[in-house]
C-alpha cells in the first residue's frame, strides 16, 4: 500500500524553548484511518498542525503524496483537509457560501454537485441557507468537517472531532470516519478518547511529551499488550484456592464462589488447559467460564506511565 | 497561480462590505457632508481662496484622501484581524495559496471598498462644490496607489494586533493627526517655515499634495517626489508583508 503521509525526524521547538516534538518519524499508509493518542500537551495538535502547514517546523521533513510540505507545498497541501478542535468559523456567513469557499481557497473550480453531495452527507443540506451563527455546536463541527471535505482531500486530519459532543453525536462522526474511508480517505484523528480509537482506527499511535511512543495495528497491539483475565465460576464456593493450585496465583472473588486466573494472551502456552485439568483434579467443580481482555485505555495508561 | 482562491478571498471581503453597506457607504458620505458644511461653509466663509482655488473646492483632494486612508486602512486590518480574531486563519493558512494571492484578494478588496468610497465622496462634493479635475488620469492613479498602500499597511496593522484597541490605536493615534496635519483642510505654505520644514516628516503632506495637483495642477511639494515617496511606501509595505509571511510572524507558531 502506498504512503500518504510520510514524516521523518519531525522536531519542534517553539519561541518559549518549549519542545513539542522530539524526532517523531511516521508513514501514513493510504486509506487507513490513524488514531493519535496522548494525554493534553503531548504534541498532538503540533503533529497536524506541522504536516498542515500552520507550525512551522524546526527540523525534519513531511511529504504528503510524496510532495514535501516546504517546498512544494501547493501540491501536497490540495490533498489534504484539517478539522480542527476548535469551532473556528465565520459566524455571519451561511453554510452552503462558507464551504464554497474553502474549495475556492484550496484551487479548485465551483461545484455545485459536490457541495450539495458533502452538506448531504453531513446532513447539512436542509440547513444551507442558515448562517452558521444560527447552528448548534454540533452542526457547526459538521460545517468544519464539510469545508475541509469541500476539496476532495485524499488526507483527512481531524483533531479531537467528538472533544465536547454528545453520545450521539460521536457515534455518528464515527459512521462519518468510516465512510470517508470507505471512499478511500485516508485519515489521521487524535483523541482523548480511547474507545473512539478502539472503535474507528486502524492502527494506534501513542504520543507523550512529544515522542512517538508506539505506532501499532490496533489489533495486533491489544493482543501483544493485553492482558488476559479467566473469570472461574465454582458451584460451590471456597475459603481459599487449594494448595495444588498455588502455581496458577489464583485470586478468590465474589466471597469465594469465583476464581480468577490472569494471563498474557500472547503466551506461547497460557496453561489454561492444564489449569482446567487440575481444576477438576482438586475437586472444584465449574459453573460457567468467560474471559476478559485488557482495554486500548488500559494499555495507554500503562505505556504512558512506563514512559513517565 | 491560484486563481480560484483569490476570487474566493475577494468574493468574501466584498460579501462581507455587503452585509454592513449601510456603515460602509454611508458614513463616509455623511461624514463628508458634514466637513462641506463646518468647513466649507462656517470656516471658508472667512477664508476666501487657497493658491487662488475656492477654500470648498480647496478641501476637496483632502477631505477624500482623509477618509480614503482611514478606510483602506481599517478595511485591510479588519479583513485579516477577523479570521485571527476568530480563529478561521488556519484555513487560510493550510491552503495552497501564497502571500501574492492572500495579497491580491484581501489587498485588492480592500482597495477596491476604499476607492469605491473616494469616488462617492468626490461625487458627493460635486453637490456642493464646483469642480474641475485638471489629471483625471492622474488623479485615478493617484488614487488607486493611495488605496493600494494604505491598504497594504492596514494589512500590515491586522497581522501585527494582538487586539482589538491595537487595532484601533494605530488609525486613531497615527492616521487621523497625521490626516489631518497633513494639508487636508489648508496648503502647508501658509505655515510658519518652521512648521513648513515639520510637514515635510508627515508622508500625508505627500500624498494631499499630489492629489490637489491631479485637481489644480498646484502643489505644496514636487510631484514627482510625492510619487517617489508613495511608491517608497508601498514597496516597504510589501517587503514588511513578505517578511511576516516568510517568518510566519503573528501568524503561524
Amino acid at each position: 500500500m502506498a504512503i500518504a503521509v510520510s514524516i521523518q525526524h519531525l522536531t519542534k521547538v517553539y519561541a518559549s524553548g518549549l519542545t513539542a516534538l522530539r524526532d517523531v518519524s511516521l508513514d501514513i499508509q493510504e486509506g487507513e484511518i490513524l488514531a493519535l493518542l496522548g494525554p493534553n500537551g503531548a504534541g498532538k495538535t503540533t503533529l497536524i498542525s506541522t504536516v498542515c502547514g500552520l507550525t512551522t517546523p524546526t527540523s525534519g521533513t513531511v511529504t504528503v503524496g510524496g510532495h514535501d510540505i516546504i517546498r512544494d507545498f501547493r501540491a501536497s497541501r490540495r490533498l489534504v483537509g484539517l478539522v480542527p478542535q476548535e469551532l473556528n468559523i465565520e459566524p455571519f456567513e451561511r453554510v452552503q457560501n462558507t464551504v464554497r469557499f474553502s474549495r475556492g481557497l484550496f484551487g479548485y473550480p465551483d461545484d455545485p454537485a459536490h457541495i450539495e453531495a458533502v452538506l448531504r452527507q453531513l446532513s447539512l443540506w436542509d440547513k444551507r441557507d442558515t448562517r452558521i451563527l444560527e447552528l448548534s455546536g454540533g452542526m457547526k463541527r459538521r460545517v468544519i468537517i464539510a469545508k475541509a471535505l469541500s476539496h476532495e482531500p485524499r488526507v483527512l486530519f481531524l483533531d479531537e472531532p467528538t472533544a465536547g459532543v454528545d453520545v450521539d453525536l460521536r457515534k455518528g462522526m464515527w459512521e462519518i470516519v468510516r465512510a470517508l474511508k470507505n471512499q478511500g480517505v485516508t485519515i489521521i484523528l487524535t483523541t482523548h478518547y480511547i474507545d473512539e480509537a478502539e472503535a474507528i482506527a486502524d492502527r494506534v499511535g501513542v504520543i507523550n511529551n512529544g515522542q512517538l511512543l508506539l505506532v501499532e495495528d490496533k489489533a495486533t497491539l491489544m493482543r501483544r499488550m493485553g492482558r488476559k483475565r479467566l473469570h472461574i465460576e465454582l458451584n460451590h464456593p471456597v475459603d481459599r484456592v487449594p494448595e495444588a493450585l498455588d502455581r496458577y496465583r489464583l485470586t478468590r472473588d465474589d466471597d469465594g464462589r469465583s476464581l480468577l486466573f490472569d494471563y498474557d494472551a500472547n503466551s506461547e502456552a497460557p496453561d489454561v488447559a492444564a489449569l482446567l485439568h487440575d481444576l477438576k483434579e482438586a475437586g472444584l467443580v465449574l459453573r460457567d467460564l468467560h474471559t476478559s481482555q485488557s482495554s486500548l485505555e488500559e494499555i495507554f495508561v500503562t505505556l504512558v506511565r512506563e514512559e513517565a | 497561480m491560484n486563481g480560484h482562491a483569490i476570487a474566493a478571498i475577494f468574493r468574501f471581503e466584498m460579501a462581507r462590505t455587503m452585509r454592513t453597506l449601510l456603515q460602509s457607504v454611508a458614513s463616509p458620505v455623511l461624514s463628508t457632508a458634514l466637513y462641506f458644511v463646518v468647513f466649507g461653509s462656517a470656516i471658508g466663509s472667512r477664508i476666501q481662496e487657497v493658491d487662488g482655488i475656492g477654500y470648498g473646492s480647496f478641501i476637496v483632494p483632502g477631505l477624500i484622501m482623509l477618509t480614503v486612508l482611514t478606510q483602506s486602512v481599517s478595511n485591510a486590518s479588519f479583513g485579516i484581524y477577523f479570521p485571527k480574531f476568530l480563529g478561521t486563519i488556519y484555513e487560510l493558512l493550510s491552503a495552497p495559496v501564497s502571500v501574492a494571492e492572500i495579497l491580491i484578494g484581501y489587498v485588492g478588496a480592500a482597495a477596491i471598498k476604499a476607492l469605491a468610497i473616494g469616488l462617492i465622496i468626490l461625487g458627493t462634493a460635486a453637490f456642493f462644490v464646483p469642480l474641475h479635475i485638471e489629471h483625471p488620469v492622474w488623479m485615478l492613479a493617484f488614487l488607486v496607489l493611495i488605496c493600494v498602500s494604505f491598504s497594504l499597511f492596514g494589512f500590515i496593522l491586522g497581522i501585527w494586533a494582538r487586539n482589538f484597541e491595537q487595532l484601533q490605536l494605530v488609525p486613531l493615534m497615527i492616521i487621523t493627526p497625521l490626516g489631518f496635519l497633513g494639508g487636508s483642510f489648508y496648503s502647508i505654505t501658509m505655515l510658519p517655515p518652521v512648521w513648513q520644514t515639520v510637514s515635510l516628516f508627515n508622508p500625508v503632506v505627500y500624498l494631499v499634495s499630489a492629489f490637489r495637483w491631479s485637481f489644480f495642477g498646484t502643489a505644496d511639494v514636487d510631484v514627482g517626489l510625492s510619487l517617489a515617496m508613495i511608491l517608497l511606501f508601498l514597496s516597504a509595505c510589501i517587503a514588511i508583508i513578505w517578511w511576516m509571511f516568510h517568518t510566519g510572524y503573528r501568524l503561524k507558531t
